[in-house]
């Protein structure tokens, strides 16, 4: 059904400024089916613009973006139904149930409601919260709602999901457990993964890593490619050396 | 495209505005009592010093309770609708809003489904009021209850898409109390909501002048006017129309290519 040398994402020369502000300059990359990608940068670096115009919260200046060959700007609905997300702000509402919120996901994605009942049930299932589905968000711990929002971006089966930032607020052992539970589904579904995250250590040997800094792409590759690159052992001392090189570049902001 | 999925979507945006209401009882009160106190205390001291004279629709000699109660309903709709405009700002900054937005249906669907959530809301609460309102001797005639569905309907419209307008420009949600300053206050008080324009006119020719531009005095109007089993054509002309130029102000806030996060940023790369 689907033909394997289409990308899952595919980024082409994005531009984007706010204002005389540059937030990204000329961005390329692309993450194949099956493929664990983070996206590395620092706080500032252009990830959340990135994410902002792949999930069409708006249009870029210049460029393109393609989900599974679907263009954003031509064929926004079609990319955006393949596209599973997870923003850096939890985004559940902590008044409603867990199943309410899933529903209502599961609503704006135009799904029936026994689709939805049992998809809601698998994917609760799988993060351990069947029995929980009842109860409002307001009490599940940090954790907890991240493995929900997670669910709730996988309820109308996306080929693509996109975290920015997931671990923001949760513990060492949490962050491991939601990295982990990210890479299964990766490896057992062929979901395609754009990890947004300054954090170095969340990149994993097989996984591809795109460095960002100041709105453009330094290097692009496995962790290895990325390292042989830069001339470096580990991919800290790596992200130094594209940084530090960098720092002085123009664009970005400070 | 398929149309069941449009109604999906509507349905689930309205189930979960109505959850969200039901759980804020405070909010259900306080958009209850406000009307309530106006009526039960303003009105009995406006009634001695206010004379009113017969207008239409009104045939024959009435209390100022009367008077005031369209105004009291469009009131109950005007806060509504600024509300919504406060929990899509609300969203925005929480995050929420995103949520809505990266469903697969074209953008402009996603706002007029947020509207019509926020306008049966709004319904629930006006006709729980006019209930209450009957103890008060504010009974207009039976079919009246009917009659002012669709200009609630038409009113409830126009002030959410005023609301969606604005929380577009709204960049923080503190700025919600200049909202209540520089729209809510003077959309009410300038406005036929507790005098009839003729006494602004007496005061205040001015004022009047004001007041006959301001939208909202022609939903208080088109209230008043279907409650008692007429239709005033101004008043649906005019709300009809600030309805299209709200809602297509909004639409175009949101637009992803011409909207205002294309040029200023997210709320997150806003800090």
């Amino acid at each position: 059904m689907r033909d394997d040398t289409i990308q899952a994402l595919e980024v082409e020369a994005l531009s984007h400024r706010f204002g005389a502000r540059t937030a990204l300059e000329g961005v390329s990359f692309a993450v194949p089916a099956g493929r664990f990608e983070v996206l590395l940068g620092l706080n500032g670096a252009g990830k959340t613009t990135l994410f902002s115009l792949i999930t069409r919260l708006y249009n870029s200046r210049s460029g393109a973006i393609r989900v599974l060959g679907f263009d954003m700007r031509r064929q926004p609905t079609q990319a955006l139904a393949r596209i599973g997300v997870v923003f850096q702000q939890p985004t559940l509402d902590p008044d409603l149930t867990v199943m309410q919120n899933l529903r209502y996901h599961g609503g704006l994605h135009g799904l029936a409601d026994a689709v939805i009942g049992e998809r809601a049930r698998e994917e609760l299932a799988r993060i351990g919260l069947t029995e929980r589905a009842g109860e409002r968000v307001r009490t599940l711990s940090g954790g907890q709602r991240r493995r929900v929002e997670i669910a709730r971006a996988l309820l109308h089966r996306p080929r693509l999901l996109l975290l920015d930032e997931p671990t923001v607020g949760l513990d060492v052992d949490l962050r491991r457990q939601v990295l982990d539970h990210v890479h299964a589904l990766c490896r057992e579904q062929g979901l395609a993964v754009l990890w947004a995250t300054h954090l170095l250590d969340e990149a994993r040997a097989g996984d591809g890593v795109v460095v960002l800094h100041r709105g453009r792409v330094l290097a692009d590759g496995t962790v290895a490619d990325v390292c042989a690159a830069a001339g470096a052992a580990t991919l800290d001392e790596a992200f130094a050396r594209l940084t530090g090189a960098n720092s002085t570049g123009k664009g970005g902001r400070a | 495209m398929n149309t069941a999925l449009y109604w999906r979507c509507l349905r689930s945006i309205i189930v979960r505005e109505g959850l969200r209401f039901v759980h804020q009882r405070e909010r259900f009160f306080a958009a209850l009592v406000r009307p309530l106190v106006w009526l039960a205390i303003f009105a009995v001291g406006l009634r001695a010093v206010l004379g009113l004279s017969i207008i239409p629709p009104y045939e024959t000699y009435i209390l100022y309770e009367e008077y005031v109660a369209p105004g009291l309903v469009a009131m109950i709709q005007l806060f509504n609708g600024m509300q919504s405009s406060l929990s899509m700002v609300y969203d925005r900054e929480m995050g929420s809003m995103k949520t809505l937005l990266v469903s697969p249906l074209p953008r402009w669907y996603l706002l007029v489904c947020k509207l019509l959530a926020g306008v049966l809301v709004s319904i629930a609460q006006a006709y729980v009021f006019l209930g209450i309102a009957w103890f008060w001797d504010v009974r207009p005639p039976p079919l009246g209850y009917l009659a002012v569905l669709p200009a609630l309907v038409l009113g409830g419209l126009m002030l959410g898409a005023l609301g969606l307008a604005l929380s577009s420009f709204i960049r923080q949600l503190e700025n919600f109390a200049g909202v209540m300053n520089f729209v809510i206050f003077p959309m009410f008080f300038a406005s036929s909501a507790l005098y009839p324009v003729w006494r602004i006119r007496e005061g205040s020719p001015f004022l009047a002048q004001v007041a006959e531009l301001n939208p909202f005095t022609h939903v208080v109007e088109l209230i008043r006017f279907a409650l008692y089993l007429d239709v005033d054509v101004t008043a649906v002309i005019i709300v009809s129309g600030a309805l299209v130029l709200f809602l297509g102000a909004a639409i175009l806030a949101y637009d992803p290519g011409r909207g205002f996060w294309a040029r200023r940023g997210g709320p997150a790369e806003q800090t």
